[in-house]
């Protein structure tokens, strides 16, 4: 069994995004990037997978600039097999993903596809979704447990207030939430190996699919900026201030 | 549980640190000798993540290096215009005349205003692109001492808890073998400072001394963007025992890079180096700039001020000390990366001629040194620095000029440093309080907001990186004596004294550490040892910084 795990280079987590002086978007010059941390849980998924025997390959793939072969050598480092780079210039929206994904399913015939819930970028939380869409496949989406069992797959899906049970036939999609797992470190000798891995890099243009943004951003803002608080001195003056002033009482 | 077996790895130079010194020296090693292979590790997340600096910097080793380094887009893009030199008052400012005359080496004419940590991410592309292997996220931890020669370094382990223990992620650390190992770990380099003491490398030299460079960035609104201005002070609103003062450089696209600096032999224990750079901000010579501006990074870093009267001996079995990690930093003009390249690429010489006559210590590095400009540019500015230790702000201000004007650097005699910085605080009662005005949030910023916008981060299960070798100390010297200056000089917060009033004790925040090596330094009794967290953690300075 064939896994591919889609993952996406999107502005450290650690970062905070600073948005451009024209309001325009988010600043991504010379800020540090890396891989969105839940295809990092979406990896470590299908390299345990693999590990445990119920994988044969882990394939990674990215759709973005050339850096996003960083990306690619981080997963690759983390244990997967090998890596494609589908190169575009653009910051493509999901439903572009989604429809390239769609043909690289065909072309690798994957009986899973793992990705992680949303990218902490845009949030949109919709890549995996649309690509069963267009597969016509069963999904599991935010995922804390994943088994695979006598050609089908066990997902426990973090829903509201609980946890729900979902048994999917092959192949499917699987999308990564935060408690699937922790998801190991990169070390250096697996990173020197992973240099030697096998990335094919694919021009987009070369896939023939319609990547035309659908989506207009009118303008990003900062949220507004929280005042600065002040010590109350006892209750009464708490009760006293929030009827007053604050006038919520 | 048994030592796990670390892998290891072979190379012919291993090279600790990616900052200007040690990328410039892989650079010239591959230049030189592309079959020789060369490891390059940096224990920030990426390269330039812990790159901190002015950076008004001088293109004459990069043009040694790279003598196509326009054409190859290095990130200098804004040539110096104009330059002021103010001396302060607490409301007024004087303006040095002459400044080219008076203080040559603060003169600026061919100079660029950089942000360091960008020209150092496009060296790391130029020595990739020369088959120089990179790996950021990893920190030297421990170096490899074997039959009395260095034979490389050690990363540290990954997923150790707070406890010491591995957790479910542990990695093992890896052994990177080098016939010859280099360290540019900059400033006060952890490892530098291993080797310096195993093979008694400052034997006969003065005592390094250093200062804490304090620094926001800010954009502001372009029609106040001057770029290419470059502006010093001095005077206020240290005393004139105390030295150092502040920059502020327009640059890029709107932004200002604006600092202070104070030498960490400091005496006054109350002093705050973070609420002097807050301060100067307020005086009317700086407010006019940045007022309208956001601040969009802050961080820390110490620089060597000791100069050529301070730089120990160079080469050991086995490798070499490279840029600041060795202290070439030309104190008086304040710029040590051309310095620091020219090192490096002199470094990676010697190394190279080691290599094909199989000597064990790459010792030409030295007569090298000696015979390069860089030499002669720390041997002119050897004077001033101690002259302001000696004389003060004024008088060493004086001494600079009459350096400059009568002897050109060619003076007779050296001055030199007695004594270390650890040594020169006062006891906090013989000290009087310097008054700091609470920040506005607009212009002046608490401790803790200015760290947040550093982008720190260390994994939080794991051992305390900030170690004190002999924790009683802390209250008899620090708390009874100097009433803890740590939580006044460390510019992130890190050191933060509990139940002041029942209790005093030490608390230490080391995941807000932006390794500026301060406290490593200052410590009245060099008790706090810094040591590399887990590789990866610590400050991540975005572009401009
Ligand atoms: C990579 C990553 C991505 C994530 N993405 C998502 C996501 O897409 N969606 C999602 O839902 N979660 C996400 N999370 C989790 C999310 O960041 C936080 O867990 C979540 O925002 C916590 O929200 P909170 O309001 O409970 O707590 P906080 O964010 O801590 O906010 C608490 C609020 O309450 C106040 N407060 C805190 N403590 C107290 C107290 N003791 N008393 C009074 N007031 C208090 C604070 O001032 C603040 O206003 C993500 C986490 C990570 C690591
Ligand atoms: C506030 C300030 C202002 C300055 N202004 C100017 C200026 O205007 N012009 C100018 O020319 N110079 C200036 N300098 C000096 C200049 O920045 C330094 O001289 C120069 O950066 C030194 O280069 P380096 O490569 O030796 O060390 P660094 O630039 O300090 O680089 C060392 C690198 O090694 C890494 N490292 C350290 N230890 C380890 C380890 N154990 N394992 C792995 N990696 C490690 C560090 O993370 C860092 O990236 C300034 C310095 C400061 C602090
Ligand atoms: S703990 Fe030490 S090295 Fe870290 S920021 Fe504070 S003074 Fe600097």
């Amino acid at each position: 069994m064939k896994i591919l795990v889609p993952v996406k280079r999107v502005v450290d987590y650690n970062i905070k995004p600073r948005v451009k002086a024209d309001g325009s978007g988010v600043e991504t010059a010379g800020v540090k990037m890396s891989m969105n941390p839940f295809d990092e849980i979406a990896v470590e998924e299908a390299v345990r997978l693999r590990e445990k025997g119920a994988a044969s390959e882990v394939v990674v793939v990215s759709i973005g600039v050339q850096q996003a072969q960083d990306t690619l050598r981080t997963a690759m480092a983390m244990g997967a097999d090998r890596a494609i780079l589908v190169l575009t210039d653009e910051s493509p929206e999901p439903l572009a993903v989604a429809k390239v994904l769609k043909t690289l399913v065909e072309k690798e015939g994957p009986s899973l596809v793992v990705l992680g819930k949303q990218a902490i970028d845009d949030d949109m939380n919709a890549t995996g979704q649309m690509l069963a869409g267009l597969l016509g496949w069963g999904q599991g989406t935010f995922a804390s447990k994943v088994d695979v069992v006598d050609g089908r797959v066990n997902v426990s899906r973090e829903i509201d207030g609980g946890t729900e049970q979902v048994s999917l036939a092959l192949p499917a999609i699987i999308t990564a939430d935060l408690r699937l797992n922790e998801p190991r470190y990169a070390s250096l000798p697996n990173i020197m190996k992973a240099k030697k891995k096998p990335l094919e890099t694919i021009p987009a243009a070369d896939l023939g699919v319609d990547m035309a943004p659908r989506l207009t951003i009118v303008s990003v803002a900062e949220p507004a900026e929280r005042k600065a608080g002040i010590k109350v001195g006892s209750a009464a003056e708490l009760v006293e201030k929030l009827r007053n002033e604050a006038k919520v009482i | 549980m048994s030592e796990p077996v670390r892998e290891s790895m072979e190379f012919d130079v291993v090279i600790v640190g990616g900052g200007p010194a040690g990328l410039a020296a892989a650079i010239r090693l591959r230049q030189l000798s592309p079959q020789t292979s060369v490891c390059l590790i940096e224990k920030g997340s990426e390269i330039g993540a812990h790159i901190l600096s002015g950076a008004v910097i001088e293109p004459r080793a990069l043009a040694e290096l790279l003598p196509d380094w326009r054409e190859r887009g290095a990130p200098l893009n804004t040539p110096v215009t104009a330059e002021d030199m103010l001396y302060l008052t607490e409301t007024g400012s004087i303006r040095v005349p002459m400044l080219d005359k008076v203080m040559p080496h603060m003169a600026n004419h061919g100079n660029y205003i950089v942000s360091l940590g960008e020209v150092c991410r496009w060296l790391a592309v130029q020595a990739e692109e020369l088959g120089v292997e990179i790996y950021p996220g990893f920190a030297g931890s421990e170096v490899l001492i074997e039959r009395n020669r260095v034979v490389g370094v050690a990363t540290g382990d990954m997923g150790v808890g707070r406890d010491g223990k591995p957790g479910p992620n542990y990695q093992p650390g890896m052994e990177l073998r080098g016939r010859y190992t280099l360290f540019a770990e900059g400033c006060r380099g952890s490892l530098t400072k291993q080797v310096m003491a195993h093979y008694d490398l400052r034997k006969g030299v003065d005592p390094q001394t250093y200062g804490l460079g304090i620094k926001e960035v800010w954009e502001i609104p372009a029609e106040n963007h001057r770029p290419g201005l470059v502006q010093h002070s001095f005077g206020w609103p240290l005393d004139d025992k105390t030295y150092g003062g502040a920059w502020l450089y327009h640059f890029g696209e709107n932004l200002v890079s604006y600092g202070f600096v104070v030498g960490l032999d400091y005496a006054n224990t109350w002093l705050s180096p973070f609420e002097e750079m807050q301060r100067v901000k307020l005086h009317p010579a700086f407010r006019h700039h940045l007022e309208g501006g956001r601040r969009i990074s802050y961080g820390a870093r110490a620089l060597s001020e000791g100069g050529l009267q301070s730089v120990p001996r160079l080469t050991f079995p086995g490798g070499a000390l490279i840029g600041d990690s060795a202290g070439f930093l030309n104190v008086p003009k304040i710029k040590g990366t051309h310095t620091s390249m020219k090192s490096g690429m002199l470094a990676a010489e010697a190394v190279v001629e080691a290599i094909k006559t199989d000597r064990v210590e790459p010792g030409s590095f030295t007569q090298k040194v000696r015979q390069s400009w860089l030499w002669q540019e720390l041997r002119t500015a050897r004077n001033i620095r101690p002259a302001f230790a000696r004389f003060g702000a004024m008088g060493g201000a004086v001494y600079a000029g009459l350096d400059a004007m009568l002897l050109r650097g060619r003076a007779p005699w050296t001055l030199h440093f007695k004594h270390q910085d650890n040594e020169t605080l006062r006891p906090a009662d013989l000290c009087t309080k310097p008054f700091y005005p609470k920040p506005d949030g607009k212009l002046t910023f608490d401790r803790l907001s200015s760290v947040f916008l550093s982008a720190t981060n260390h994994e939080e299960d794991q051992p305390v990186h900030l170690r004190l070798k002999n924790p009683s100390l802390w209250k008899t010297v620090n708390w009874d004596v100097f009433h803890a200056p740590e939580a006044r000089y460390c510019p992130a917060g890190v050191y933060e004294v509990a139940d002041e009033q029942t209790a005093p004790h030490l608390q230490i925040n080391a995941q807000n550490c932006v390794h500026c090596k301060t406290c490593d330094i200052k410590d009245p009794t060099q008790n706090i040892d810094w040591t590399t967290p887990e590789g990866g953690g610590g400050p991540n300075y975005p572009a401009g910084m």
